[in-house]
């Protein structure tokens, strides 16, 4: 059974991008938060979203791309900004497709 | 003290008094005439290893008071434990109603139970010894513990029958019957309660269907039926529940939270519906019969014959119906005598709550959560039969919290549009009632949850 309702299409030049938001937008809603606009610089920590929030996130997306790049990451290649967080999950995506 | 036996001829069990398991039984007055054999275990320390339940009610009526030590093994417990047991315990005989099945280098003299010669002269052994009973803790894992008990202990929370002849003639005695197994602690309070009340019994075995042992309980007339609150669970929703009309529920051995006391009150309106905090170390610790969750203030801090404490956060108890000790080095109490039985509890209202096992708390980004507390929201939602609430890892917060839920109707499952619905509707309960990192941040739909041989949910995180 699926974990989630949300609709994204397979495949796709920024499927992985359109999922991240995605998740961003559902956790937002589900959490009573109220989420900034999604840009290449949005910073993270200016997005609305707690520390609680990005944990559901990152589990959301383990689950729907089958990806997990914050459980390796080092402290300092932490994304700053929402243009890396979807970096993060695309390199990620290529690593394991290679 | 008298023995088990004694106690069991002193309550002039009514000739068809039996317990009952699927497929066969022991009428109780044969069991207190016994095939007299325990005389030759006198003094000495037994391990009661049997394949039915049966076979272990009429090896504890025989050993009681005869028996230095009998050493009760629960049915799943693994042979590979065997010598360990034999050796903390001091076995030096086995009684069983199945040879074939004991592993063959035990290296004991072992006694084969006879068929109970109903009829025969009853001759109580000469100065009866405080047989220690030794009982095996649950959810252990690894080498098991057991705990000593002595009959005294064991009886002390039953009630004691009404002298013979009192009650008028409408007073009848109660037909308990169990979901629980009677080698273990809560089956084993059943067992007692029939034996030293001269009660019948109906016994539950995993392999028969609920439906074959509801119809079974309801031609034997059942009046007093105990339970974890996962076994009720299952009981309540099978479409045949209405087959026994109980006077009396009890409950025990996990938390009783709301939803199931309500439901059970609302499919038995007439019944007595009582929640009991027992363990096997603790023995029964109170009983609760106001239809409420939780327990009274009032109960923490008093002096009686069972004392409560709350120390950080969790409930410690002295008792004279706990355990007296662990058959180990390992002491049970602390210095006054409470034991601390890692249950945490709550004090809102002026009503103590569970909130769930001191082992089980999830860390989410250094806020704890029991997973029992967040369980007890989600059964409130009226689709849900049961759920389970386990750790699911974050690289961000180190844990969060993962729900699976059974629906009480299992067709709504599998269709997306009715999961998503009562998703969302089972989050937001959870975000009325929860603060946010207790509300669970992943939910599945699932057909059943696996529950333990003592009947509780499995917790094992897979």
């Amino acid at each position: 059974m699926q974990e989630t309702a949300i609709e994204v299409r397979p495949g796709g030049a920024d499927h992985i991008r359109r999922t991240v938001a995605a998740s961003f937008e559902r956790t937002a809603i589900a959490q009573e938060r109220q989420l900034a606009p999604l840009t290449d610089d949005l910073v993270l920590v200016d997005s609305g979203l707690d520390s609680l929030c990005f944990a559901i996130i990152v589990a959301q997306l383990e689950d729907e791309l089958g990806l997990d790049p914050f459980s390796d990451l080092d402290d300092d290649l932490f994304p700053v900004n929402f243009a890396e967080f979807v970096q993060l999950y695309e390199t990620a995506a290529q690593g394991q497709a290679a | 003290m008298p023995s088990l036996r004694a106690r069991l001829i002193a309550a002039c069990p009514p000739a068809g008094a039996r317990l009952v398991a699927p497929g066969a039984s022991l009428e109780l007055a044969a069991l207190a005439a016994g095939d007299g054999a325990g005389a030759e275990l006198a003094g000495r320390s037994v391990l009661v290893r049997t394949a039915t339940q049966l076979g272990a009610a009429q090896a504890l009526v025989e050993l009681d008071g005869r028996a230095r030590r009998l050493v009760l093994c629960p049915p799943d417990l693994a042979a590979e434990h065997l010598p360990y047991v034999v050796g903390e315990a001091g076995v030096e005989a086995v009684v069983t109603d199945a040879p074939q099945r004991l592993p063959a280098d035990l290296g004991l003299p072992v006694h084969s139970l006879r068929a109970p010669a109903g009829g025969a002269d009853v001759v109580e052994p000469p100065g009866e010894a405080a047989t220690e009973w030794l009982l095996f803790t649950s959810g252990t894992t690894g080498k098991p513990k057991l705990v000593i008990h002595r009959l005294a202990g064991l009886t002390g929370a039953i009630a004691a029958p009404p002298p013979s002849g009192e009650g008028g003639a409408g007073a009848r005695r109660p037909v308990w019957a169990t979901f629980y197994d009677i080698r273990r602690y809560g089956g084993l309070q059943v067992l007692l309660r029939a034996l030293v009340g001269g009660c019948a019994l109906a016994l539950s075995e995993a392999a028969e269907p609920l439906a074959d042992r509801l119809a079974r309980f309801a031609a034997l007339g059942v009046t007093h039926v105990t339970g974890t609150p996962s076994h009720w669970r299952l009981l309540l929703m099978h479409p045949q529940a209405g087959m026994i009309a109980p006077a009396y529920v009890r409950l025990s051995g996990e938390i009783a939270d709301q939803a199931v006391l309500d439901r059970l009150r609302a499919t038995f309106p007439d019944a007595r519906i009582v929640h009991a905090y027992a363990s096997t170390e603790a023995g029964v610790g109170f009983e609760v019969d106001d239809g409420l969750e939780g327990f009274p203030e009032h109960f923490v801090g008093g002096d009686g014959p069972v004392a409560l404490k709350v120390v950080d956060g969790s409930l410690r108890i002295r008792s004279a119906r706990a355990a007296t000790g662990y058959a180990g080095p390992t002491a049970l109490t602390d210095d006054e005598g409470f034991f601390d039985t890692d249950d945490m509890v709550e004090l809102k209202d002026r009503r103590w709550r569970f909130v769930g096992r001191r082992s089980g708390v999830i860390n989410v980004g250094g806020l704890k959560v029991h997973p029992e507390e967040v369980e007890a929201v989600i059964n409130r939602h009226p689709a849900v039969r049961v759920c389970r609430v386990r750790a699911r890892r974050s690289p961000i917060t180190g844990s969060l919290v993962s729900a699976e839920v059974a629906l009480d109707d299992p067709a709504q499952a599998g269709s997306p549009e009715l999961e998503a619905a009562l998703r969302d509707s089972i989050f937001e309960l959870c975000r009325a009632s929860l603060p946010p990192h207790k509300a669970p941040a992943m939910l599945r739909f699932v057909s059943d949850l696996q529950m333990t041989p003592g009947g509780k949910l499995e917790r094992t995180n897979g």
